[in-house]
C-alpha cells in the first residue's frame, strides 16, 4: 500500500496542462524532489496533492482512501503542507503561530494541552527560535517568517510532508539544516517528504526520488540515480546544464 | 490561557461598574445602598421606579447593543481578514436604516420602525450574498467590494429620504442614524441572540484564530472554509441587526473593541470573544450613562459619546504598542 498515489492525474491551469495522465506511487521512506520552471505548475501539482485544490481529473489517494472521500480534518491529520506565503493580519506570537498546527488533533471545545506545548516548543527548538517566542509573527524578518511556517508544519507532524520551496528567504545554514531535519525525521520515521526544489544541487543531495515537469503535461521521474541527467535536467529547464564529478558526487552548473 | 484570566476578570468589574453608574447617576442620583435597596427588596418606593423602569431597561439595551456589535465587528474582521472592518462595512445598517427611515417618513412607530429596519437589514444580507456568492468563488475582497458598494447604494437612499422627509419627524430620524438608545422598550429576543451567538462562536473559535492565517492555511489545517464562512458572514448579520434595530447605527464601538483587545492580548479568539462581548458592553453603557448626563436635561445621541471616547482612547493605545512589541 502506497501512502501517497496519484492515478490518471489530470490538472490544468488556464488551459495550460501541468501534468496528463500522470501515475504514480509515493512510498513510505522516500524523499522526492519536483522540479520545473517558474509557473509550470509545481505549486499547483502540490495543492491537489492534499486536496487544497480540487479541480482535476483522476484521483489521489492516501493509503488507498480516495482524499476525495475524506473529512478536511482527517486529511489534514496524515498530509501537511508549507505554504508559499503567509498571512499576518492580525498580531499573533510565534507560539501561538506554530500552535495552530495541533488544530487537526484537538476537538471544538478543547484547548491546547501541555503535549502539544512541548511539541510546539521542539519544533520552535529545531528551527532554532526558540529565543523569539513570544515575538509578533509581523515583526519577523522573511527568513523567520519562514521557520516559523516550517515549524508549525513540524507540529502539524502528518506522516506525508509537502514542501513548497522551503528555502526561500532561507540563509545558507538554515537550508542545510532544515532540509536535512525533513529528510532524516521522514527516513527514520518512514514518512514521505514531498518537496518542490530550485536548487538542483539541493534535490541531489537530499531527494531519493525527483518529479521533473517539462511542461505541456509532460514529466520525468524516478530514482534520482536513474532520472537527474544533464540531459533531462536540460529538457526541463530549457538551459544547457552540465554534470560534474567531485569525488563520487555530481554536481550540476548551468552553462 | 494565563493571560485571559485577569482580563476577563477585570473586564467583569467593569462591566459591574458601568451597571452600577447607569443606576446611580441621573437628574436624581442614588446611592449604591439605594440602589441595592430597589434591586433587592420589594418596598415599593421612588428609587425602584427610577431603576426599574427608567434606568434597568436602558442600561439594559445599551450593554447588550454594544456586545452584539463588538462580537459582530470581531467576526467581519475575521470574515474579511481586515483590522479595519467593523458590523457595518457589508451594509447591514444602512439597509436597515433605509427601511427604518421609511418607516419614520411615513409616520409609523414603535414595533413598526424595529420591524422595518430588521426587514431591511434581512434584504441586505441577502443581497450582498447573493451578489457575492453568485459564481462559487467567494474571496474576502469580492464580499468586501459588493458590501461596501451596496451600503453605498443604501447611503445614498438615505439622503434621498432624508432631503424629501417633512421636517416633523426629520430630528428622530438624524438620531436614529446617529445611533440613540432613548425611548425604546427592550426586547428580550436581542439578549437570546447574543447568548446565542457566544455560545456558537466559542465553538467555532479556534477556527477562527485559524482562519484569520489565510484560507489556505486553514484548509491545509483541516478547517472546512466554505461553510464557516457563510456561517460567519450570516452570524454577524444577524448580530449586528439585531444590535441596529435596537439603538440604530452606534459607530465605533464594533471597529474598536476588538481592535483594543487584539493590541492588548493578541488574537486568540477564545480569549477576544467573552473579552469584547464584556468591553464592548460596558463602553457602551458607560457612554449612554454620559450622553444621557453630560447636558441634561438634553439628551446626546450615544454614537457621539463613543466617538469621543474611542478615538483619542484607541489612538493612544495605537501609538502605545507601536512604540514596543505590537502584541504586548
Amino acid at each position: 500500500m502506497s501512502l501517497l498515489s496519484v492515478k490518471n492525474l489530470s490538472i490544468s491551469i488556464a488551459n495550460k496542462k501541468v501534468c496528463d495522465s500522470l501515475t504514480i506511487s509515493f512510498e513510505a521512506g522516500q524523499i522526492w524532489g519536483v522540479l520545473g520552471c517558474n509557473g509550470i505548475g509545481k505549486t499547483t501539482l502540490l495543492h491537489t496533492l492534499c486536496h487544497l485544490r480540487i479541480e482535476y481529473e483522476g484521483d489521489v489517494f492516501i493509503k488507498n482512501e480516495n482524499i476525495r472521500q475524506m473529512k478536511r480534518k482527517d486529511i489534514a491529520r496524515q498530509i501537511g503542507i508549507q505554504l508559499q506565503h503567509s498571512e499576518d493580519p492580525f498580531p499573533s506570537t510565534v507560539l501561538d503561530t506554530v500552535l495552530t498546527g495541533r488544530h487537526p488533533y484537538i476537538s471544538n471545545w478543547q484547548w491546547e494541552d501541555e503535549k502539544d506545548l512541548e511539541k510546539a516548543k521542539a519544533a520552535l527548538d529545531v528551527v532554532e527560535l526558540t529565543e523569539l517566542t513570544e515575538r509578533a509573527v509581523n515583526n519577523l524578518s522573511g527568513g523567520e517568517r519562514q521557520r516559523v511556517t516550517l515549524a508549525t508544519l513540524i507540529t502539524q507532524n502528518p506522516e506525508i510532508f509537502l514542501l513548497d520551496e522551503p528555502n526561500s528567504h532561507l540563509d545558507l545554514h538554515y537550508q542545510i539544516k532544515l532540509l536535512k531535519h525533513f529528510a532524516d525525521y521522514a527516513k527514520t520515521h518512514n514518512h514521505l517528504l514531498i518537496m518542490s526544489l530550485h536548487d538542483i544541487n539541493l534535490a541531489a543531495r537530499f531527494c531519493t526520488h525527483v518529479l521533473m515537469l517539462t511542461g505541456d503535461g509532460g514529466e520525468i521521474s524516478g530514482p534520482v540515480d536513474q532520472v537527474l541527467t544533464a540531459e533531462n535536467l536540460t529538457r526541463t529547464f530549457k538551459h544547457p546544464i552540465n554534470e560534474l564529478m567531485d569525488s563520487d558526487k555530481k554536481i550540476y552548473i548551468p552553462a | 490561557m494565563q493571560k485571559a484570566v485577569p482580563l476577563i476578570f477585570t473586564l467583569i468589574i467593569l462591566a459591574a461598574l458601568s451597571f452600577s453608574a447607569a443606576f446611580s447617576i441621573g437628574s436624581i442620583s442614588l446611592s449604591l445602598e439605594q440602589i441595592s435597596i430597589a434591586l433587592f427588596s420589594s418596598d415599593d418606593d421612588i428609587s425602584q421606579t427610577i431603576i426599574w423602569e427608567l434606568r434597568a431597561p436602558r442600561a439594559y439595551i445599551a450593554f447588550v447593543t454594544g456586545s452584539l456589535l463588538s462580537l459582530a465587528g470581531l467576526l467581519m474582521q475575521v470574515l474579511l481578514r481586515n483590522p479595519l472592518a467593523d458590523p457595518y462595512i457589508l451594509g447591514v445598517s444602512s439597509g436597515s436604516s433605509v427601511a427604518a427611515l421609511i418607516a419614520m417618513a411615513t409616520g409609523l412607530s414603535g414595533y413598526w420602525i424595529s420591524g422595518s429596519a430588521f426587514a431591511g437589514a434581512l434584504i441586505s444580507i441577502l443581497l450582498v450574498f447573493g451578489l457575492s456568492h453568485r459564481n462559487g468563488s467567494w474571496n474576502p475582497s469580492r464580499l468586501l467590494l459588493t458590501g461596501v458598494v451596496i451600503a453605498a447604494g443604501w447611503g445614498a437612499m438615505i439622503n434621498f429620504i432624508l432631503s424629501t422627509a417633512p421636517d416633523k419627524p426629520l430630528r428622530g430620524m438624524l438620531f436614529w442614524l446617529m445611533g440613540d438608545i432613548n425611548n425604546i422598550t427592550p426586547e428580550p429576543a436581542s439578549l437570546i441572540v447574543l447568548v446565542a451567538g457566544f455560545i456558537v462562536t466559542m465553538l467555532i473559535a479556534r477556527q477562527l484564530n485559524i482562519l484569520s492565517r489565510g484560507d489556505l492555511q486553514a484548509i491545509a489545517l483541516g478547517v472546512s472554509v466554505k461553510p464557516l464562512r457563510i456561517s460567519l458572514f450570516l452570524l454577524a448579520s444577524v448580530l449586528t441587526a439585531f444590535a441596529v434595530i435596537q439603538a440604530g447605527s452606534v459607530g465605533f464601538i464594533g471597529l474598536i473593541v476588538p481592535h483594543m483587545l487584539r493590541l492588548i492580548i493578541g488574537s486568540d479568539h477564545r480569549i477576544l470573544i467573552p473579552s469584547s462581548i464584556l468591553l464592548g458592553g460596558s463602553l457602551l453603557l458607560i457612554s449612554d450613562t454620559l450622553a444621557r448626563t453630560i447636558i441634561a436635561p438634553q439628551q446626546l445621541p450615544v454614537g457621539v459619546i463613543t466617538a469621543f471616547i474611542g478615538v483619542p482612547f484607541f489612538l493612544y493605545l495605537l501609538n502605545k504598542n507601536f512604540d514596543r512589541n505590537p502584541v504586548k
